[in-house]
């Protein structure tokens, strides 16, 4: 399946994923404290620059991950203009801006396996409440099952479109929903007869 | 066991897949997607515990990488975007829908329903509101204003919920384990 990593190889690719996620922990919380524009400011520089280093396509990319951020940003700057407190919004736009995009950046330059292997290392203290092996099946079934189901959808709402002519809408929500209760089932005996899931 | 953990890897796979769907667009602008209506049924169909289990399992492929919002968003961006308190408000509100259908007698319909009220709409908007007048450091009051509009869509979605619980429960008893 398709992850948010870029194919754009970039200098950031070759970090350790733990650093980067230090990093940008550090970075946003240094972030929520600052009310300073200025440094708020250099601080989005910053993480231009370092998307920039990755080449325009990459930093295209980026933008184009920005966009679900639009509305609100035009909501805050109205406000903001309404209200006559431009430095108010300043701090606010600059802040989130900042934050989200360096958040993207990570994820942008990090695969899922060592997203994955950090993960693991995280979650070891967990261990006797969450078996390692336990949670990693988890995650590899839902990454196999997003496909099957979404395939099971389709076909279900191809069925219903041959019988009565029209789109099913809200109408294919319990088949498919009964579809995941059936392949769970399923799935569990399939684990059982194979020694359990550990 | 296994039982416990292919239910909440299903249902986290169904929040995904409920997410692909395109929304409908009420009143030409705000759009109403299917994914918290799987957040709903994570709670009334498989329990408080389990409901929860299968959402956090959800985010955390979310975290990791995969673009499994609606509209195809992820990563770790949207965990300090302005709607960071409705992802923390999906597993509790998994859980309180769970809770009710768990621990009423009422009917499917209308204890889902009802789940999907309190947990889906009531817990969902407290944290959603929370985290956005947080990010976008405004009150409470202007926050809410903001969330308002989703209202009606997720009016809906509660409805959606008692409706799919009950199928389920007719068309399998037995596998509406909130209830088994």
């Amino acid at each position: 399946m398709l992850t948010l990593t870029s194919p754009v190889e970039t200098p950031l690719h070759r970090l350790r994923a733990g650093l980067k996620l230090a990093a940008l922990a550090l970075f946003t919380f240094a972030l929520f404290w600052s009310v300073s524009p200025l440094w708020l400011g250099l601080a989005l520089v910053l993480v231009i620059a370092l998307y920039l280093m990755g080449g325009t396509t990459f930093a295209r990319h980026g933008a184009r991950m920005m966009r679900p951020l639009w509305p609100f940003i035009a909501v805050i700057a109205l406000w903001h203009l309404w209200q006559d407190d431009l430095y108010g919004g300043a701090v606010v736009l600059l802040r989130m801006v900042a934050a989200v995009a360096a958040a993207n950046l990570v994820t942008m330059t990090t695969r899922l396996s060592d997203m994955i292997t950090v993960l693991e290392r995280l979650a070891r203290p967990l261990s006797p409440l969450l078996p390692p092996r336990r949670l990693a099946l988890a995650l590899a079934l839902v990454i196999r099952f997003i496909p099957v189901l979404s395939e099971r959808a389709a076909q279900l709402s191809l069925a219903y479109r041959a019988r009565s002519g029209r789109a099913p809408g809200w109408r294919l929500f319990a088949p498919v929903a009964l579809a995941a209760l059936d392949d769970a089932e399923c799935v569990a005996q399939a684990l059982r007869a194979r020694g359990g899931a550990g | 066991m296994e039982r416990s953990l292919t239910h909440i890897a299903l249902f986290a796979a169904l929040i995904a897949v409920l997410g692909l769907v395109p929304p409908l667009y009420l009143a030409g602008a705000v759009p109403v997607t299917a994914q918290t209506l799987g957040v709903m049924l994570c709670g009334t169909v498989l329990g408080a515990r389990r409901g929860a289990l299968a959402v956090l399992l959800f985010l955390l492929l979310v975290a990791l990488g995969l673009p499994l919002l609606s509209g195809g968003r992820g990563g770790l961006g949207v965990f300090v975007g302005p709607s960071v308190g409705y992802l923390v408000g999906f597993p509790l509100a998994a859980f309180v829908a769970g809770w009710i259908m768990e621990r009423t007698t009422l009917p499917p319909f209308w204890a889902a329903t009802a789940g999907g009220v309190i947990g889906g709409i009531g817990v969902m908007y407290v944290c959603g509101i929370t985290g956005m007048a947080i990010v976008l450091d405004k009150t409470l009051a202007e926050a809410a204003l903001l969330g308002l509009a989703f209202l009606p869509g997720d009016m809906i979605k509660a409805v959606l919920a008692g409706l799919v619980t009950q199928g389920i429960a007719r068309a399998r008893p037995g596998a509406l384990l909130a209830r088994a």
